[in-house]
């Protein structure tokens, strides 16, 4: 079996995709990376929390000038999840205005990103479409 | 009796554009040297000077600049706050001023930008051959055009994407015809540099950037420079009548970063800290949006503008398209925005921005904006933001 490894240390794998992050024990904020104290209220004790995998797409531009070696075009997105925003492709969807609209509902999606010398695969993330 | 208000003695902007020739130095000189002439002063007559140069440059901007044009030995505050970095130094120079360390200062911002390209993103070549967590997330591979994008039009694209989710109305053509306006503005302005008129039709079918942004709507990169001479109000006195007609009074001088929101740890909300600073300026200079005979706000993106109708509350909220549709923003409007031509004609060299618009302003409430006068000027609002972010907003009146 190939091991695998996420994108990003807040992409689990495990038992289904989804994503965590560090929530303030104190006021409930979230955040994807680590924080000395809460920028809201200045508390310092965080517990991991899941984020919904289930969401409405609040805003999303489609790059079609990127810096060298990134495939456009792409669709760059905020997904609200069911009140954590959440900064995302939008994936498996024609990267078109005609296809992508403001407040459609998409869902986290996960896809191969390759696997590296050691038989490593890397897994990437994405919201797509709820069909 | 003096007051405690501070006014803007000279000021000068170069011509923006394509200076091959001159280096970061050279430009911040010439626009130093002319706003000191500006206000009929010498470097020897600066009790402190605050500079900002983010790209490029020598490490101390300041201490360079004095090497080109004087060296009296006074403070030097190099200051660095992205976009908001002129706004930033002149702000340090007035602080200097208030707090009554000297009665005049000095503060200049400048960039050499031309031919820069994009200024944000990371390169995708730097992947490894093993997947190796790195850095704050702990990321095996660049999240650039993986978990969004880095890139400023694509930043501000979802900027004005997201009002339009909010409030609704807003649509690519919409974001075309800000764009067209602020070209239109630009012919008027010698010192912009793009003077090009552009049918909304051009701009939507030119080089898609980032949607809803082609290349017309992105800010344009070029060389320039500003700077402004800052002085109180019991120096100002001591002048002679000319000057003290001249000098135009800053009515406030606010400068804001993010308060905490939970959405702003993904995308940058430039909507609160501007919101936040426009309500201070108001406040701290007693005058509402309806006294504002002009605003020069940081239109780094078509898309950007819109929402900065909202958040200087120019409109009820919820109401920038509205506001738009009105044709209050054009030149001829109630409350012209960017006459100058904004960031997307008269150019974007990053640190000189937040003093330049100033300058806008300035000579206009001076009588003195040729073409583009608008007439009967009196009080008149600058803004920028730099991302990550921090606010300026200052307002600006006629002397009486």
């Amino acid at each position: 079996m190939t091991a695998t490894i996420p994108l990003v240390d807040y992409l689990a794998l495990d038992p289904a995709p989804h994503l965590v992050v560090h929530e303030c024990v104190s006021c409930g904020a979230r955040y994807f990376d680590r924080r000395n104290a809460c920028a809201s209220c200045s508390g310092t004790e965080f517990r991991d929390a899941d984020v919904d995998t289930d969401g409405e797409l609040k805003s999303f531009t489609i790059v079609s000038l990127a810096a060298p070696g990134i495939p456009v075009p792409f669709v760059a997105g905020v997904v609200d999840c069911n009140g954590t925003s959440v900064r995302a492709n939008v994936i498996n969807v024609e990267p078109d205005p005609e296809h992508v609209t403001l407040g459609m509902k998409v869902r986290l999606a996960t896809y191969s990103m390759g696997t590296d010398d050691e038989g490593t695969e890397a897994i990437g993330f994405g919201f797509e479409p709820v069909a | 009796m003096a007051s405690d208000d501070i006014w803007i003695l000279g000021i000068h902007m170069t011509k923006f554009g394509k200076h091959p020739e001159l280096d970061t130095v050279d430009l911040a000189a010439e626009a130093a040297m002319a706003a000191l002439d500006d206000g009929g002063v010498a470097m020897q007559d600066m009790g402190v000077l605050a500079a900002g140069n983010l790209m490029g440059g020598p490490v101390g901007i300041g201490q360079a600049l004095q090497k080109q044009i004087g060296q009296t030995g006074i403070p030097v505050y190099n200051v660095a706050n992205a976009c908001a970095t002129g706004a930033t130094a002149l702000r340090t120079a007035i602080m200097a001023v208030k707090a009554g360390e000297c009665d005049m200062g000095l503060a200049v911002g400048v960039e050499k930008l031309s031919g820069a390209g994009l200024l944000a993103g990371g390169s995708r070549s730097g992947d490894d051959k093993t997947w190796k967590p790195r850095g704050r997330y702990g990321a095996v591979a660049s999240v650039d055009g993986r978990v969004g994008t880095e890139t400023m039009p694509g930043v501000f694209a979802q900027v004005g994407m997201e009002y339009g989710h909010k409030y609704g109305g807003t649509s690519f053509e919409l974001f075309a015809r800000i764009s067209e306006k602020n070209h239109a503005h630009s012919t008027l302005n010698p010192l912009a540099a793009y003077q090009k008129r552009f049918t909304v039709d051009e701009i939507m079918g030119d080089m898609m950037i980032a949607y809803p942004n082609t290349r017309p709507m992105c800010s344009a990169n070029c060389d320039g420079a500003a700077a402004a001479v800052v002085v109180s109000d019991a120096k100002r006195k001591t002048l002679d009548p000319d000057q003290q007609r001249r000098a135009v009074k800053v009515s406030a001088s606010i400068l804001t970063t993010d308060p905490w929101e939970a959405a702003c740890q993904v995308l940058p909300d430039v909507n609160t800290l501007t919101r936040n600073a426009a309500k201070q300026a108001y406040d701290q200079a007693g005058v509402g949006p309806d006294d504002l005979d002009l605003v020069e706000l940081h239109d780094c993106f078509a898309t950007a503008e819109l929402v900065h109708y909202d958040n200087l509350m120019l409109c009820e909220e919820g109401g920038a398209v509205d506001f738009f549709e009105s044709g209050a923003p054009q030149r001829d409007g109630d409350r012209p925005v960017n006459v100058s031509g904004g960031l997307q004609s008269k150019g974007h060299p990053i640190a000189a921005t937040g003093i330049a618009n100033i300058w806008e302003v300035c000579h206009h409430l001076r009588g003195e904006a040729g073409d583009r006068q608008i007439d009967g000027a009196t009080v008149g609002l600058a803004h920028v933001i730099g991302l990550g972010s921090a606010c300026g907003v200052h307002i600006l009146e006629k002397a009486a």
